[in-house]
């Protein structure tokens, strides 16, 4: 008999039942909530008469909405100037006190980006089930979880029950091998991806990274590689684990200690696809061949190499694609042909689920250093996935120097990446970001994203336009 | 929750691929804390020149009369025509919420980004998948003959254009009989409660540092 995947354990080891019909009850270990996606479960529990089944399984945090900036903040949720958003914050912060969950509220240290506590706090252990009110879940497989976003009628499923009705993903195996070029990093490997399978590419997959380059990178680096997963249509990604994988969550809030941690740990290292297993698909890429990538359109599969040219919707194959990227470069205001390089930006985002823990941090201070931001540019905001982040990098003195390169240093949260706070692009605004989707609209009405790395974004905020960061003089 | 077992009604179509949920629903509106109310808010951007908020009345609005559902002709329509990847993007359910409360109760395309898809059946919308071929030929009768409109019997697996011609679909049976039946899945998941209690048991005895640990 073939061997297994990971995919395939983690399944076999959370089946509560396995149905005639396809369907089959899985049991959910963690579960993370936010202010966004969760008052409507709530709400079902208290019209139903229903309590959560376990509370030790669930981590709570303000990120979507909350303000970034310090006045703001400096009030916690009652100095929120928006009403809507007080009130959902509020809402939050009443319902995990109503039904007993574990919360880290909006100024508290733990407080941050969903998918960014999960693993720093040690909620993300390897081989659990992992879900979340949020499509970017897929970050927590790097780790050797099965984790994926849910909708809210599943938050208030999986709170009511521990479990989620469900059937098997199809497994898919995304090998990367080779040694990525100096300035190339995990964010344009997982660009690199999309753009080769597209944005439906893995939709009923799960998708296991793997590979030497894989291998080779930070777990910071794998987890904005599963982060986009989503982006590439399948709702989950992950890597086998492996000593980094342990060395991270060693000693975090919520890891096991003593005995208890050696017990753990044996069964971790058990957490990888077997020699043998057969994947339903295959897509493999040459780290080698891999450059800096960037986004030219209005979907997270409309990338290009930086020193590349912006297509032209007559050479995309097919007649809706044509009018994909007719109605892309129109909302984008360029022209099929044009550099890439040729593209000014007016406001850089360095933050997101996909790319604002230290390390990421650490790459755009490596280049803000010593340098200023462009007259151009209105403005750049720098925002810390999580106070625990944030403690680090003004430990490193890394806030000085995005601060002395003209840059603004935030209080954390999901910011300009989804734009539900005030941190918006206005209308016709081009944005070097460092989050994930880049649709129409998302990080504020008109605005228009330029999906890419931390450093590649610290080069476009002190050139003003889409720069090789590995040029830079 | 909402059943769904016929339904007759005007199809729209939206002719674009990889239609996402920020286009479906825009963020600003994610602020509620409460279910509907979502439907004047569809579409949003696409929908209208100036600019939404939640709250914002509708008297307050400008129409864009290039937006299909804008458009006389698919006034009142229940069946939104779509292509490839409809509903890629978030997790938010707002989107089926959206559709839902703006009076959709199916939507055609030949595919759909998995948790959309997952997330209509929870609300009694019903995402029905046709080859591409189909879905092109829709389009077309759609364009061709104002006030378009289609049957769509659940229990049968079939719609039925207005000539009569059926065209078979495909759905599994768990989401069917839940839909047809309306029912409670988180109570019917509870009927299994004692089966979860065992696999707990067994489960918190192997990985017993995941029970416990976060208080």
């Amino acid at each position: 008999m073939a061997g297994q995947t990971l995919y395939d354990k983690l399944w076999d080891s959370h089946l509560v039942e396995s149905r005639q019909d396809g369907t089959a009850l899985l049991y959910i270990d963690r579960h993370i909530i936010h202010e966004v996606t969760s008052p409507q479960a709530f709400e079902g529990l208290r019209l139903s008469g229903r309590k959560p089944w376990r509370t030790d399984t669930t981590v709570a945090t303000p990120d979507h909405n909350v303000p970034t900036n310090a006045e703001e903040r400096k009030g916690g949720v009652a100095t929120i100037i928006d009403d809507t958003s007080r009130i959902q914050v509020q809402t939050l912060d009443d319902n995990c006190d109503e039904f007993g969950i574990k919360e880290f509220h909006v100024n508290e240290m733990g407080q941050g980006v969903v998918h960014v506590i999960g693993p720093e706090l040690g909620v993300t252990l390897p081989g659990t089930t992992v879900v979340c009110g949020d499509s970017h879940t897929a970050t927590h497989g790097a780790f050797g979880c099965l984790a994926h976003g849910i909708g809210t009628s599943e938050v208030e499923h999986v709170l009511a029950t521990q479990c989620l009705v469900t059937s098997k993903m199809k497994n898919m195996l995304v090998r990367v091998d080779g040694q990525l070029g100096p300035g190339v990093t995990a964010k344009d490997v997982i660009l690199a991806i999309i753009g080769k399978i597209g944005t439906a590419g893995g939709n009923g997959y799960a998708i296991e990274f793997g590979g030497s380059t894989i291998e080779a990178l930070s777990i910071e680096g794998r987890m904005t590689i599963c982060n986009m997963a989503i982006e590439a249509g399948a709702r989950v990604g992950l890597v086998g684990v492996d000593q980094k994988t342990i060395d991270y969550i060693r000693g975090s809030r919520f890891a096991p200690t003593g005995a208890m941690w050696d017990r753990a740990e044996a069964y971790w290292q058990t957490l990888r696809t077997d020699s043998d297993a057969v994947f339903d698909a295959v897509v493999e890429l040459d780290a080698a061949a891999i450059d800096p990538f960037v986004s030219w359109g209005t979907s997270p599969e409309m990338v290009a190499p930086v020193n590349s040219v912006v297509p032209r919707p007559e050479d995309s194959g097919n007649p809706v694609k044509q009018k994909g990227y007719q109605r892309a470069l129109d909302y984008m205001g360029l022209q099929g042909g044009m550099n890439i390089t040729d593209i000014m930006i007016d406001k850089v985002f360095i933050g997101s689920c996909t790319n604002s823990r230290i390390e990421d941090l650490r790459a755009a201070a490596a280049v803000a250093r010593g340098r200023k931001k462009a007259e151009s540019v209105k403005q750049v905001l720098v925002v810390p996935g999580s106070q625990m982040v944030k403690a680090q990098a003004e430990s490193e003195g890394l806030d000085r120097i995005f601060i002395e390169a003209g840059m603004e240093w935030r209080e954390p949260g999901c910011s300009m990446c989804l734009a539900m706070n005030s941190d918006v692009l206005g209308r016709g605004e081009h944005c070097a970001s460092t989050s994930n989707r880049n649709f129409e609209g998302r990080q504020g009405a008109g605005g228009r994203t330029h999906l890419m790395s931390p450093a590649m974004a610290v080069a476009a905020a002190v050139t003003g336009h889409i720069t090789d960061v590995r040029k830079l003089a | 929750m909402k059943a769904f077992v016929k339904h007759q009604g005007l199809v729209a179509p939206i002719d674009l691929a990889n239609v996402d949920t920020d286009m479906i629903i825009p963020k600003q509106f994610l602020k509620a804390i409460n279910r509907s109310g979502f439907g004047p808010y569809l579409f949003d951007e696409m929908r209208y020149l100036d600019q939404g908020w939640y709250g914002k009345p509708l008297s307050e609005r400008t129409l864009n009369p290039d937006f299909a559902l804008n458009r006389d002709r698919y006034r009142n329509a229940s069946v939104l025509l779509a292509r490839e990847n409809f509903g890629c993007g978030s997790s938010r359910e707002h989107a089926p919420w959206a559709l839902d409360d703006y009076g959709f109760r199916v939507i055609i395309a030949p595919s759909y980004a998995d948790i959309f898809y997952n997330n209509c059946f929870k609300n009694g919308l019903l995402p029905i998948v046709l080859d591409k071929t189909a879905v092109d030929q829709l389009f077309v009768d759609v364009e061709a003959e104002e006030g378009y409109a289609l049957a769509v019997d659940l229990e049968a697996q079939v719609i039925t254009r207005p000539n009569g011609d059926t065209i078979a679909f495909e759905i599994d049976g768990f989401r069917k009989h839940c839909l047809l039946e309306g029912l409670d899945e988180i109570g019917l998941t509870l009927k299994n409660a004692e089966l979860i209690r065992q696999f707990e048991t067994a489960h918190s005895r192997t990985y017993p540092w995941l029970y416990g640990a976060i208080k």
